[in-house]
């Protein structure tokens, strides 16, 4: 469904991804792990034609998407830090958001579920950071579309919330949809992930089942085996 | 001739009770001015009546006749030569309308022509497409009254003045209107003669230009828009008053202009949006008082030397530069003038500036020395910079200054 | 793009900001006409703070908006809207709502003290259009800046020096080249030097109605062929209309090449 063929990317003299290949086929859960500074978000945003690649292609169901910006209306994404403009209110912002996506939305189930109804009316500036968070999710998973990009999703989330993530990110998973995320929780991948993939130095190291990796890097535990890659890497 | 001249004589000595009408029309037996003339003498009435006439070199001379229009009877001189010649005493022109006036390089046709005459009056008369308008030479005690004089001006060479006087003495222009000539009104070795309420406007010189003419006065008129406002030559002792000069705009373009003048008075003028508010190369003893010099590019420019010059009770307001000078300050005095510009203030209240005002800013030396700075005015900068030099001066006369500033504008 | 201009535009006009900005114009309105009572003096000064202030508060209102909206508008970035799209209404939205206060803080004092009756009518009117423009220009500018600095500071810091530049230095520099050069024929300079900054041209439009008394003291041809005659208010109209479109053009090419 996504490939990726040849990437690359700098910023200034830094090389962020360096001739990346990668192919992620519809429906499942992928956690896209790497060190800090290893291009995680960068591979997330050329997906999502907000980071402009120097070089390389991405398709998605075949086509090429450098450039184009309506493919983004079958892609749900939910930014690392929430932050939005502080004069509207929660309303507004999500009657915004509507209004500028012209697809069928199921916002009113979801402020339920996060217990959002008594912030509608408060302005975001004056919201905690837990609460824009929870505004945040709510505006990723209103929309029906094929790809969801999570970044950090957990951040600054209650337990109950953490709880309600999970519950509708295995949902999402259920309907057959495709799901990238980005995390530093070990748990959280292990917990949910089909498959792993793994960068280093702007490229992809291992891509896999946890299954497969446990067995690659001979670890019984998830998070050490994440390690194990590292240490690798340092060796 | 002879006859005529003799019976003329003749009738004014043994009836001069009997002055007689004369009527002209183009039904009446007599068709012509021309002839109405010739048979007119001392006391006659002529009347034209309503019509056009074309007729030029209409010539009166030595009878004293009054020559008047009922209902605005035209005399068209078809560009041809002077239309209307008189040398005569206690004569008067009303109610006609005389218009195509010959042009010429080397002849000043005019629409009028006067010389060597006393006590007449030309009045209520219209004047259009003129050369000259109305000219008189060598004449005295004549009221010029309430008349119309335009024409189409293109250059100054081949145009003529409105309202033309030469060697006259004990005039008056009042109440005319002059437009699209090249001088409105011209006086040149004129004396003692008065110009009021007039309207002079879009001419291609000067509105009013003086010229070796002593001990004469104007006031109450308006000049708007002409080449130049009003050009006071080589004169002495005239008074300027409650006149009003606006919109003269163009490269050295004035208001008024002073050359060479000696003791003149001038008071409660306006000058609005000039170019040059008042034009000053060499002048002595004048007094300006209680003028209003209002949105001028300057109000007041010095270019010449000056002496004992006197600036009392003047307003300035929101002109681009209040005062350029470029000579020395001579004994001159600025005292008790209202600027716009002034930032000071008055502890004691007595309605005086506590601190003293410097009319001459850093911008006007430069735009002085370099014409084209003009185009940074009241940019950011020139206002830093003129601070600056009035904060401690450098450049600009420390001596030019106005001890006495008003706090309140009080010319209104 | 109107749905963002909408967006954006409301949100400004709920900040303080705004009402700080509208207040001030509103004050300055009332002070100027209601204690000074010379008309002519009050669009003088108006004419003063409106060619230095507007390009100010568009500039640190620009770069203000850019930097705080920046994870809004990465929120944006992922919705299916254009790039250009999402910037312009940003761009409208700051320039409309700053205009709106300028238009609104000086209309008011003016409107109760009997504009209208006034002849001073056309020369606020130009007072206006030219402080529009200066906010569409500025705003323009400022976002040129912003997307060419990550680093906000940076960004801020150049701002600033634009308009410090724009607003002073760059008559300085003008002034002294004259003064330097005093013995060529300066006039087409001068009126090439005016056209190159956005606020000389401001400032010579408003003078063209202010002014034109002084202007059309100077001697030169070329002078007196552009301040005499209307082709120093057309060009300088079209040419305030070209400081708008380059940056919003710049800023559109820069967006195309920017990595959020």
């Amino acid at each position: 469904m996504i490939r990726i063929s040849n990437l690359h990317k700098r910023f200034g003299k830094l090389i962020v991804l360096d001739g990346l290949d990668l192919e992620i086929k519809s429906g499942g859960i992928f956690a896209i792990l790497g060190p800090n500074g290893s291009g995680k978000t960068t591979l997330i945003k050329s997906i999502l034609g907000m980071v402009i690649p120097n070089s390389g292609d991405i398709k998605i169901d075949g086509k090429s998407v450098l450039k184009k910006w309506d493919y983004r209306n079958q892609i749900n994404y939910l930014p690392q830090i929430a932050n939005f403009p502080g004069n509207l209110t929660v309303n507004e912002l999500i009657a915004m958001v509507k209004n500028l996506r012209p697809k069928k939305s199921n916002d009113i189930d979801l402020i339920e579920l996060f217990g959002l109804q008594p912030f509608l009316d408060k302005k975001l500036g004056n919201l905690s950071g837990g609460t824009k968070q929870k505004v945040n999710i709510v505006l990723t998973f209103m929309f029906d579309s094929d790809l969801i990009i999570l970044d950090e999703p957990t951040t600054g989330l209650d337990p109950i919330s953490l709880i309600n993530l999970k519950e509708i990110i295995q949902k999402e998973k259920e309907k057959g949809k495709t799901l990238l995320i980005t995390t530093h929780i070990m748990s959280l991948v292990d917990e949910i992930a089909d498959k792993i993939v793994f960068l280093l130095d702007g490229n992809i190291y291992f891509k896999g089942s946890i299954d497969e990796l446990k067995l690659q890097t001979k670890q019984t535990d998830l998070e050490h085996a994440i390690a194990n890659l590292m240490t690798k890497e340092n060796v | 001739m002879r006859n005529i001249y003799f019976f003329t004589i003749l009738f004014f000595c043994i009836s001069p009770l009997f002055a007689k009408q004369i009527e002209v029309c183009s039904t009446c037996d007599i068709k012509t001015i021309k002839e109405a003339i010739l048979i007119a003498e001392d006391g006659d009435e002529i009347i034209i009546k309503r019509g056009v006439y074309k007729e030029h070199g209409v010539i009166l001379i030595n009878k004293s006749v009054k020559i008047k229009g009922i209902g605005m009877p035209i005399i068209d001189g078809e560009f041809k030569e002077t239309i209307l010649k008189i040398k005569a005493d206690n004569f008067s022109i009303e109610g006609l309308k005389i218009i195509n006036v010959g042009q010429s390089y080397t002849k000043d046709f005019a629409a009028i022509l006067v010389s060597k005459s006393r006590n007449f009056t030309i009045k209520n008369n219209i004047l259009e497409d003129v050369f000259f308008g109305i000219l008189i030479e060598k004449s005295h005690y004549g009221t010029i009254e309430n008349n119309d004089v335009s024409s189409h001006a293109k250059d100054q060479a081949s145009s003529g003045n409105g309202i033309h006087l030469w060697h006259c003495s004990n005039m008056q222009a009042s109440r005319n209107t002059i437009h699209g000539v090249r001088d409105g009104i011209y006086f040149e070795f004129v004396k003692k003669s008065k110009i009021f309420d007039n309207n002079s406007y879009d001419n291609l010189r000067y509105g009013l230009h003086f010229m070796f003419s002593n001990e004469n006065e104007y006031f109450d008129n308006v000049f708007t828009n002409n080449g130049a406002g009003v050009a006071v030559m080589f004169s002495k002792f005239i008074k300027m008053r409650n006149n009003i000069f606006t919109k003269n705009w163009g490269s050295a373009s004035y208001g008024l202009l002073l050359k060479e003048i000696y003791d003149a008075e001038i008071e409660n003028n306006t000058f609005e949006q000039n170019t040059i508010g008042i034009s000053v190369d060499g002048s002595t003893r004048i007094n300006y008082k209680k003028n209003t010099f209002s949105r001028n590019g300057w109000a007041i420019k010095i270019v010449g030397a000056c002496y004992e010059n006197d600036f009392a009770q003047n307003s300035f307001l929101n002109n681009a530069l209040d005062l350029s000078y470029n000579s020395k300050i001579n004994s001159n005095k600025f005292d008790n003038n209202y600027w716009s510009d002034y930032t000071g203030y008055d502890l004691d209240k007595n309605g005086i500036g506590d601190v003293p005002y410097r009319p001459v800013k850093l911008f006007s030396y430069i735009v002085h020395n370099t014409p084209e700075a003009i185009i940074l005015l009241r940019s950011l900068f020139v206002d830093i910079i003129n601070f600056s030099e009035k904060v401690s001066p450098v450049f600009t006369p420390d001596n030019l200054v106005d001890n006495s500033p008003l706090m309140k504008n009080t010319n209104d | 793009m109107f749905k963002i201009l909408k967006y954006s535009f409301y949100d400004l006009m709920r900040s303080r900001w705004s009402y700080v900005y509208f207040l001030f114009y509103l004050a300055l309105g009332f002070v100027l006409l209601f204690l000074n009572n010379d008309i002519n003096k009050a669009i003088i000064t108006l004419m003063n703070i409106i060619i230095v202030l507007t390009p100010l508060i568009g500039t640190i209102f620009g770069v203000m908006y850019y930097y705080n909206s920046k994870e809004f508008t990465e929120l944006l970035l992922a919705q299916p809207i254009k790039r250009s799209t999402i910037f312009m209404g940003q761009y409208l939205g700051i320039s409309i709502s700053l205009t709106l206060s300028l238009a609104l803080g000086l209309g008011i004092p003016f409107l109760l003290y009997g504009l209208f009756r006034s002849t001073a009518i056309f020369d606020f009117g130009l007072l206006l259009v030219v402080g529009s423009f200066l906010n569409f220009i500025f705003v323009a500018l400022a976002f040129n800046i912003a997307l060419s600095n990550e680093n906000k500071i940076k960004g801020f810091g150049y701002a600033i020096l634009m308009w410090l530049f724009l607003a002073v230095i760059y008559d300085g520099i003008f002034l002294i080249s004259l003064l330097v050069f005093n013995e060529y024929p300066l006039d087409k300079f001068s009126l090439i030097a005016t056209m190159f900054n956005p606020i000389d041209l401001s400032r010579i439009l408003i003078l063209l109605k202010l002014d034109i008394s002084a202007l059309l003291g100077y001697t030169g041809a070329i002078f007196k062929k552009f301040f005499g005659t209307n082709l120093g208010m057309i060009i300088s109209f079209v040419v305030l209309f070209l400081w708008v479109l380059f940056p919003v053009w710049r800023m559109n090419i820069k967006l195309r090449r920017k990595d959020f």
